[in-house]
């Protein structure tokens, strides 16, 4: 984990670690590398970027999961991850235009760090111990298969079983049409689980990054007790693509944004990621984490 | 015309000649003729009926003619009271809500609604609800658990709304809290799928102590058109995309993600409602005597633990045996 969180805790945002190459093969990119933010356009040295955030406009470049990690804990070397043994195991043997789930799904984790879609397990946030998990839009656009359910599930179990806060940072584009049904029933099987985690009394603080919608949104990300989003992220339900193709309707600019669900009273706050860190300690410590 | 799908093609010639015959003159009628036709037809309709693609039951789950909620209401239920509105903002016609009497007993019923002709289709915004119809599905909802009535819900949408006014009064949040409530309501809830099983806005007033499927009803995630868009780069192969998802009744009984299936008259619900409604009357009988003989606390307990092992590397290993 250390060797993606370099010694000034800036991650480079250069081209390869927003494709999320190895760590390895970041540390081969010059440490001077330009980058141009898409919002204001400006070329930007790498090196002057704090958690990948523009320092002329504040535009947050997406994070892959293992970035996000070292950016919120305290020590990432002392993240536990878990449930990696949990993978999408095809239960439709879906076969699309040729190319086999299966097969691809071995792709992606060969081409990145991620055994799923979301990454688990236990850290501290402030000295304060958290049941983790963070989604990583790179693995299949962050859709929610039926092992992404279980590790969420799993992630509001060990809240209840080490009495500690469960925190999720959302990245997904909705459902995982390979597990059609397996897929859609985690909507119901994440939220079952958190209904247990907030009998035993533990809070659910829920982050979302860009891009959050469909299933996730409807499901558990929606029912944060304190929900947080990242500043120009895109939140939504359909999102202003789907809804612009169905109903040919002009939408205004900021619809489906993290500021638009914040004015329409979705979420609780928007918060700057070079702040979110102890914004985190500072709610959890509310409820006596 | 009876028959007016694509499949369905040699049925419509074959019940073109029993009208032309039956529209001749009374004395040249060939009442014999007609009877070995109709005979035939009925023989090639349960034929091309038992080996439906899963693509053309998404036809047939589609069809127009196809009984909706306020059918099956009026089949089954006596004294139906429609409660409306959300107590908030607005009062969905694409979801319908009330109490009735069903086999002698008061129960909460709640169905998506698409509307028949196009005034009522309309009204009905063609079954994709609004935040509004959620908040009214958990307000009734709450009601039955008051109350002690058991719960009945109809699925038949392709979806939620997606549209501004959806995303600003937060369609996420309201089909959230209709999983969330759902999973701890204090009472029994059957749900049927009686046509369309589409995505979250199904499942907003899906999840049940038991799930039945009508024997030509689909269940998606996303529509075979959208998938195929997406997975095949070219929404065309919608019958491809519909054959891999895994979409019909019989293939989720086997994936055990359904509890049951309903039978359909030969030819589709839709040739025949008030059978079908016979049909959809003794299974719901069945489910209510299943989930009231057991205590409140067991059904729960039950509900949460099928929840729980949905996709648990457990269950899909236990499929693969
Ligand atoms: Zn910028």
């Amino acid at each position: 984990m250390r060797d993606i969180n370099q010694a000034d805790s800036k991650f480079a945002a250069n081209g390869d670690s927003l494709n999320g190459g190895s760590p390895e093969k970041r540390r081969e990119v010059p440490p001077d590398l330009f980058i141009k933010c898409p919002k204001c356009r400006e070329m930007l040295l790498s090196r002057d970027l704090t958690l990948k955030v523009c320092p002329r406009c504040g535009h947050h470049f997406r994070l892959t999961a293992k970035e996000r990690i070292s950016s919120v804990l305290d020590d990432p070397d002392r993240f536990i991850e878990l449930d990696t043994d949990i993978k999408s195991s095809d239960p439709l043997q879906f076969v699309s235009k040729s190319q086999a789930y299966s097969a691809k799904l071995a792709d992606i984790e060969k081409s990145t760090d991620l055994t799923d879609t979301i990454v688990t397990g236990m850290g501290h946030i402030e000295g304060i111990p958290v049941s983790l998990a963070v989604m990583d839009f790179r693995f299949i656009g962050g859709s929610m298969g039926a092992a992404t359910g279980e590790r969420i599930t799993r992630t509001f179990e060990r809240g209840i079983q080490h009495q500690c806060g469960a925190v999720i940072f959302t990245a997904s584009g909705g459902a995982r049409m390979q597990e059609n049904l397996f897929s859609l029933f985690q909507m119901a099987k994440t939220t079952a689980a958190l209904t247990k985690l907030s009998a035993a009394k533990q809070p659910f603080i829920c982050v979302l990054t860009d891009p959050t919608t469909g299933g996730v949104t409807a499901s558990f990300a929606a029912l944060g007790d304190i929900i947080l989003a990242e500043p120009g992220a895109l939140v939504g339900f359909a999102g202003p693509l789907v809804i612009e193709q169905a109903l040919h309707q002009k939408l205004p600019p900021d619809t489906d944004t993290s500021e638009f669900a914040l004015a329409h009273g979705m979420i609780d706050a928007v918060v700057d990621r070079r702040s979110l860190r102890p914004t985190l300690g500072r709610i959890l410590r509310l409820y006596g984490g | 015309m009876t028959y007016d799908l694509d499949f369905e093609r040699p049925l419509a010639e074959l019940e073109k000649r029993i009208q032309s015959l039956r529209s001749k003159r009374p004395e040249k009628i060939n009442t014999s003729e007609i009877a070995s036709l109709e005979q035939e037809l009925s023989e090639r309709t349960a034929e091309i009926y038992s080996g439906l693609t899963p693509w053309q039951r998404v036809l047939v789950a589609r069809h127009k003619n196809r009984p909706y909620t306020a059918d099956y209401i009026r089949f089954l239920f006596n004294d139906f009271f429609e409660m409306r509105g959300d107590r908030a903002f607005g009062d969905d016609h694409a979801i319908l809500t009330g109490i009735a009497s069903f086999n002698g007993q008061t129960v909460v019923i709640i169905g998506n609604q698409k509307g028949r002709d196009i005034k009522e289709k309309q009204e009905c915004n063609f079954g994709l609800a609004h935040p509004e119809g959620y908040r009214k599905a958990q307000r009734v909802m709450q009601h039955a658990e008051k109350f002690g009535f058991p719960v009945i819900t109809f699925v038949d949408t392709a979806g939620a709304f997606p549209g501004l006014e959806s995303e600003e009064r937060g369609i996420s949040e309201a089909i959230a809290d209709n999983l969330l409530l759902m999973a701890v309501l204090r009472t029994p809830i059957v749900s049927i799928v009686i046509g369309e099983g589409g995505s979250g806005g199904a499942l907003g007033i899906g999840v049940a102590d038991r799930t039945l499927m009508m024997e030509n009803s689909v269940y998606t995630v996303a529509a075979p058109e959208a998938a195929a868009s997406i997975l095949w780069k070219d929404s065309s192969f919608a019958h491809q995309a519909a054959e891999a998802m895994k979409i019909t009744a019989d293939d989720l009984y086997h994936l055990k993600l359904i509890d049951g299936i309903v039978p359909e008259p030969i030819g589709g619900a839709h040739k025949d409602p008030r059978t079908a409604a016979n049909y959809v009357g003794e299974a719901l009988k069945e489910e209510m005597r299943y989930v009231q003989a057991i205590s409140l606390d067991m059904l729960l307990e039950q509900r949460y633990q099928k929840l729980r092992s949905i996709g648990a590397p457990d269950s899909l290993a236990a499929l693969k045996r």
